[in-house]
């Protein structure tokens, strides 16, 4: 049962991270029609960006500043290259969805082997204080601080998604780009500057996903392709959850991640099943477009 | 396009297949050209590359027969091209079954992935059916790096067993020569099978589909059918591609022949030389492997460690590069090596956006 219970912890944590990675995937399919292979890209710049900042800073500032710094410089790294991108590649070729998923494929090649060019193709390691590697002891179970990390950002950015997209002006106007585009510019609404924005935010996110990843479950490393790994988890939950859906995002994360979790460990140890965790998401995604081909909270195509 | 120009193409064509044959006996010193540490045509170097070239050329205008010409998106063309490495693979190496029956086999199986993975991902469109494949060949990437039974070997890889091969085929240098026909071969079947579908009356319907497959079903045409045929015909190639590959090069590993990188390369090959046309795909290829190889021994050269790190880093990175003139085709080019070709020859700019046709909202 406490096996069930640390299992059912970090599949939390899990599904928080692909809530980051996904939601900004499905908001920027839903409101722009792009399937955006850079976000990958988004993801592992952020990680570089934390382990340059966590590397770089004095160690005097301490390391539970220079961890906080990490997760902030890769957040803002996530959103100004994805706000670049939309700027400079994405928004010329308006109307030409293949070329645009053509160009993010290009981005994210010719960016990752720069980052392989520069850091190496090795993994980095980033230096993070010990409480985030040490576990907490609640009612007989040990769980890991970094997987309380990972629950609470994923938490905040959820319930702050869903306040700017109820409350906000922006949020609004997002809402109805991805209900009707054509409406919305139709009434005078400038939606050129709603699909930058929903590129920062979602890079934003992809960022923090990308760090996140790293600190919580691949040892404080950080690579030039983990981003495109989680990449394919990421649309793997989109899917799942229905293009364009934050809640159908959410709720497929968590389900997916906890999946995961669960099928390596009860399964994934038996010989020639290693890789069950990441196999059963596939399945699952079949038996989902089977029963209900546009997922779970997606609007009907 | 009109018979003059076709008849040229031919003639090009030709007198390239009629070059390549002879190649291996051609001895010719060129400096500065070839990949591969001896800068001999026929050195086993670079006939391993042009090898690999053919290959990946034969898998591209399969793929295109899809994309291309059908406007079918699939973002899984590597699970049937790791279909072909490794099911022939695992029949000679762990069964130890002679050449004919593992090359039944592997078709076979790949057939039947085809048609039921096919089936249920024909039942989506646009999008969604990338993802889809995508999906289905990640699962066989995971599967494969699982080494259920030991049969893969993991992570890896799986070396080819050379025995049951007939002598001609077996792993030796002196080989080559023998693999890089086969690999020609290869290309030489693949490229009249698209070029036999693409003429047909089914070849026409291919293109109709990708122009506007509403109409057909108003028409009474059903479209999935010929969709399920240009897939499983596109994906029989990928696999023949795969069992080159593996005798080419003689080992397996997930991450080099299953994973997603392979199916966004085929993608890439294919838009840089002209999606929708048959040549380019093949131009393509041979452009973006011999790239590959070229800039990876340029990268290493030591006139090339002295520049500034500004300079040296980006240019001895091939991905960067091929990355970056990939962005710079979409943008530009969008018709890619063919678009060019034909907007030179015609002066005119309209047959020029073979990109174009795809990019119906």
């Amino acid at each position: 049962m406490n096996i069930f219970l640390v299992l059912t912890f970090s599949g939390v944590a899990l599904g928080a991270i692909y809530f980051l990675a996904a939601s900004g995937l499905s908001l920027i399919y839903g409101l722009m029609d792009v399937l955006n292979f850079a976000h990958g890209l988004f993801m592992t710049l952020g990680a570089y960006a934390g382990y340059e900042v966590a590397t770089r800073l004095p160690i005097s500032l301490g390391a539970p500043t220079l961890v906080i710094l990490a997760i902030v410089g890769a957040t803002l790294v996530g959103a100004l290259a994805a706000g670049a991108t939309e700027l400079i590649l994405i928004r010329p070729l308006y109307g030409k969805p293949i070329s645009q998923i053509l160009i993010t494929i290009g981005l994210d090649l010719a960016v990752v082997g720069l980052l392989m060019g520069g850091f190496g193709s090795t993994a980095l390691q980033i230096p993070v204080p010990l409480w985030l590697i040490e576990p907490t002891h609640i009612g007989g179970l040990f769980l890991p601080n970094a997987s309380f990390l990972a629950i609470g950002a994923g938490a905040i950015v959820l319930i702050g998604l869903e306040l700017f997209l109820a409350r906000t002006r922006y949020g609004i106007i997002i809402r109805a780009g991805v209900e009707n585009r054509e409406m919305v510019r139709a009434l005078g609404i400038d939606v050129g500057r709603a699909f930058t924005l929903v590129f920062v935010i979602g890079g934003a996110m992809a960022g923090l996903a990308g760090i996140l990843y790293s600190i919580v479950f691949s040892g404080d490393l950080v690579s030039p392709n983990q981003g495109d790994s989680l990449l394919i988890f990421a649309f793997i939950v989109v899917v799942i959850g229905g293009l364009g859906s934050i809640r159908g995002s959410a709720v497929a994360a968590l389900v997916v991640g906890l999946l995961q979790q669960y099928t390596s460990f009860y399964i994934g140890g038996h010989s020639g099943w290693a890789q069950i965790g990441d196999l059963s998401t596939v399945l699952l995604l079949a038996v989902v477009l089977e029963w209900r081909p546009r997922g779970l909270f997606g609007r009907v195509a | 396009m009109r018979w003059p120009l076709r008849r040229a193409g031919l003639l090009v064509g030709a007198v390239f297949l009629g070059l390549f044959i002879v190649l291996p006996f051609i001895g010719l010193h060129l400096p500065w050209v070839l990949p591969g540490t001896l800068d001999i045509v026929n050195s086993t170097g670079t006939l391993e590359v042009l090898a690999l070239c053919f290959m990946f050329a034969g898998v591209a205008v399969g793929y295109d027969l899809m994309f291309g010409y059908t406007g079918l998106m699939s973002l899984g063309p590597v699970l049937y091209f790791a279909v072909g490495t490794y099911v022939f693979d695992i029949a000679l190496t762990h069964w130890g079954w002679a050449l004919v029956p593992s090359l039944l086999l592997t078709f076979g199986v790949s057939l039947m992935l085809a048609v039921v993975l096919g089936a249920i991902a024909l039942r989506v469109h646009g999008i969604a059916f990338a993802m889809v494949t995508l999906a289905f060949a990640q699962a066989f990437y995971f599967l494969v790096e699982s080494n259920p039974h030991n049969l893969t070997g993991g992570d890896t890889g799986l070396s080819l067993s050379y025995t049951r091969l007939p002598s001609f085929l077996s792993g030796a240098v002196s080989n080559t020569r023998s693999l890089y026909w086969i690999a020609l071969a290869f290309l030489v079947v693949a490229y009249l099978i698209v070029w036999l579908v693409t003429e047909s009356v089914t070849g026409h319907v291919f293109v109709a589909i990708r122009e506007n497959e509403l109409r057909l079903d108003v028409l009474g045409v059903r479209p999935y059918r010929f969709k399920m045929v240009s897939f499983v015909v596109s994906s029989l190639i990928a696999t023949g591609g795969g069992i080159v590959y593996i005798l080419v090069i003689g080992t397996a590993v997930p991450s080099v022949v299953a994973s997603t990188t392979v199916t966004l390369s085929i993608l890439i090959m294919v838009v840089l030389g002209g999606a929708g046309t048959r040549w380019g795909a093949v131009i393509g290829a041979m452009v973006y492997v011999y790239l590959q190889q070229y800039l990876d021994k340029v990268g290493a050269e030591p006139s090339f460690t002295r520049l500034p790190a500004v300079l040296r880093v980006p240019l001895s990175e091939p991905q960067f590069l091929l990355g970056a003139i990939f962005v710079l085709f979409v943008f530009f080019a969008p018709g890619g090596i063919a678009g060019l070709v034909v907007r030179r020859r015609f002066r005119r700019a309209s047959a020029t956006n073979l990109l174009s046709v795809f990019n119906k909202p």
